[in-house]
């Protein structure tokens, strides 16, 4: 059958539409919206793979197609999330996704970039990488993907790990120098501590630029003409910041957590009457509270709170924080204690609040180290002695005291 | 961001100002403001805001900064303790875990 006779309501000749002249975004094949060339078949099936594909790998869903350059296939790749990357984000946050929430490191692009386009770095870490192309909707550029092996936020800070070395190495791997005509890559400037502009400049040829410190400034960093304003380059610790650090710090205190619980449990078991499970477990039990109660004010709430709570060392902050916890604790359930038992309590609340909120300071972008160093030393004693006068009340309050 | 400060006077942070060329680089990779750059060379304007990340000490090209945080661990702090006491011996695997 002669495809130029009419057919299925097409009235116009059949042509070939010629893709430079027309303009074809993409070329669709007349015929594919006729069911079948031929009468009587189903849809025309179309081969599904194409470039890019390779067998045993698969494509990854945040890529949307494949660019050819000078340099090779590029992927490019979507500037929005879906339903998944905000799943597996919620699931990165909390820790439970950890080595494999990985990119694989080279080259990408977002958009349309040619060679003037602008070269931004970023670690590999599939949550930063995700936070990253969020914000290049409209923007025109290549995203290279450096290995921060290591690098995860669930490390002790949130510094990026990226070294030197490393990014010499990828910028050499994916070939910059003749994919694009300027010599400049953008690096985040929470990079800084392990990037040296000018070692990156003597080993490969690229200036570094530091961007701005959050991916969400990027837009305004572009459209103020790569300037980047001092609110930029400053440091914040908001407190939805300060929130996505909960997870990671209750994590850091599970082993400390654990074995104070156990200590307790042996603890509660002290006494002339050592028979009696049930005394001994409802003892526990109380004990057990505290510790919970002065966790959760170190741990959760002490961050939450951090610009309004008194107090500059942190282990003073865990205390201002965990007192009227600890006052509420012994007014909902301190019915049945005795003085020494109320006591003894206040002071194992105080101290797991004060120890929580000290491990805080680690995680805080403006903490020193040197600083946390001395605070360590100064309170800690304070916060074992405070867990030592618990033990000692705690016992003697069994034996009648 | 410079309303959350930390405990004063106790940064290890220097910085030699007849080494410094004026570059800029602390003052754009420093994320607490700790540099300002006034008359061709940097000056420490906040000292007591420095975290000590050691950005500008990585990106200083005529090493004029220095930094020699403590190891800022609980556990480094215990294990000092501990070896003050005689009960770890110095050179041990922990000092090597511990130290820089």
């Amino acid at each position: 059958m002669d495809v130029n006779e009419k057919q299925n309501g097409l009235d116009e000749e059949y042509r070939e539409p010629d893709s430079l002249v027309e303009g074809a975004y993409c070329l669709i094949d007349a015929r594919a919206s006729i069911w079948g060339e031929e009468p009587g078949q189903g849809p025309h099936s179309r081969p599904s793979f194409g470039p890019g594909h390779r067998p045993g790998f698969k494509i990854c869903h945040f890529v949307r197609e494949f660019v050819s350059t000078p340099v090779g296939d590029v992927p490019r790749i979507k500037t929005y999330w879906t339903a998944r990357d905000y799943a597996c984000t919620a699931l990165a946050r909390l820790g439970l996704v950890r080595n494999s929430y990985k990119v694989v490191p080279g080259l990408y692009c977002a958009g349309f970039p040619d060679k003037h386009a602008p070269v931004l770095v970023v670690a590999n870490h599939k949550l930063m990488f995700d936070l990253l192309r969020r914000e290049l909707a409209g923007i025109d550029a290549w995203i290279l993907v450096i290995d921060t092996e290591g690098v995860d936020v669930w490390r002790a800070s949130w510094r990026k790990f990226f070294s030197t070395k490393e990014l010499v190495r990828v910028v050499r791997a994916s070939r910059l120098r003749e994919l694009v005509s300027h010599r400049q890559i953008i690096v985040p400037q929470s990079a800084a501590t392990g990037v040296g502009a000018r070692k990156v400049k003597g080993e490969c040829g690229f200036d570094v630029v530091f961007g701005p410190m959050r991916f969400s400034d990027l837009q305004a960093y572009f459209e103020n003409g790569m300037e980047a304003t001092p609110q930029m380059r400053a440091a914040t610790f908001t407190l939805s910041e300060r929130a996505m650090h909960v997870p990671v710090h209750l994590h850091l205190l599970t082993k400390q957590f654990i074995l104070s619980a156990l200590l307790l449990l042996v603890l509660s078991g002290i006494g002339p009457d050592i028979l009696s499970f049930a005394r001994s477990w409802s003892r526990f039990q109380s004990a057990f509270a505290a510790l919970f109660v002065g966790t959760l004010s170190g741990g959760v709430l002490l961050p939450l709170l951090l610009p309004i709570v008194p107090g500059v060392r942190f282990a003073v902050k865990g205390i201002c924080v965990g007192l009227p916890l600890a006052f509420l604790l012994l007014l909902l359930g301190g019915a049945g204690l005795t003085p020494f038992e109320s006591v003894a309590l206040v002071a194992l609340t105080l101290s797991a609040s004060s120890y929580s909120a000290m491990e805080f300071a680690k995680l805080t972008p403006f903490a020193s180290k040197t600083g946390i160093d001395r605070e360590t030393r100064c309170a800690l004693p304070w916060q074992i002695a405070g867990f030592g006068a618990f033990a000692v009340l705690w016992c003697m309050a069994r034996f009648g005291a | 961001m410079t309303n959350l400060r930390y405990i004063p006077g106790v940064v290890s942070l220097e910085f030699k100002s007849d080494a410094c060329v004026g570059c800029g680089l602390c003052t754009q990779v420093c994320p607490r403001g700790v540099f300002v750059l006034e008359n061709g060379k940097a000056s420490v304007k906040d000292i007591d805001a420095c975290s000590e990340c050691a950005a500008c000490v990585t990106n200083c090209v005529r090493g004029a900064i220095r930094l020699r945080p403590a190891r800022g661990t609980t556990a480094s702090v215990i294990h000092d303790w501990l070896r003050r006491a005689g009960l770890r011996k110095a050179g041990s695997w922990q000092d090597q875990l511990h130290s820089k």
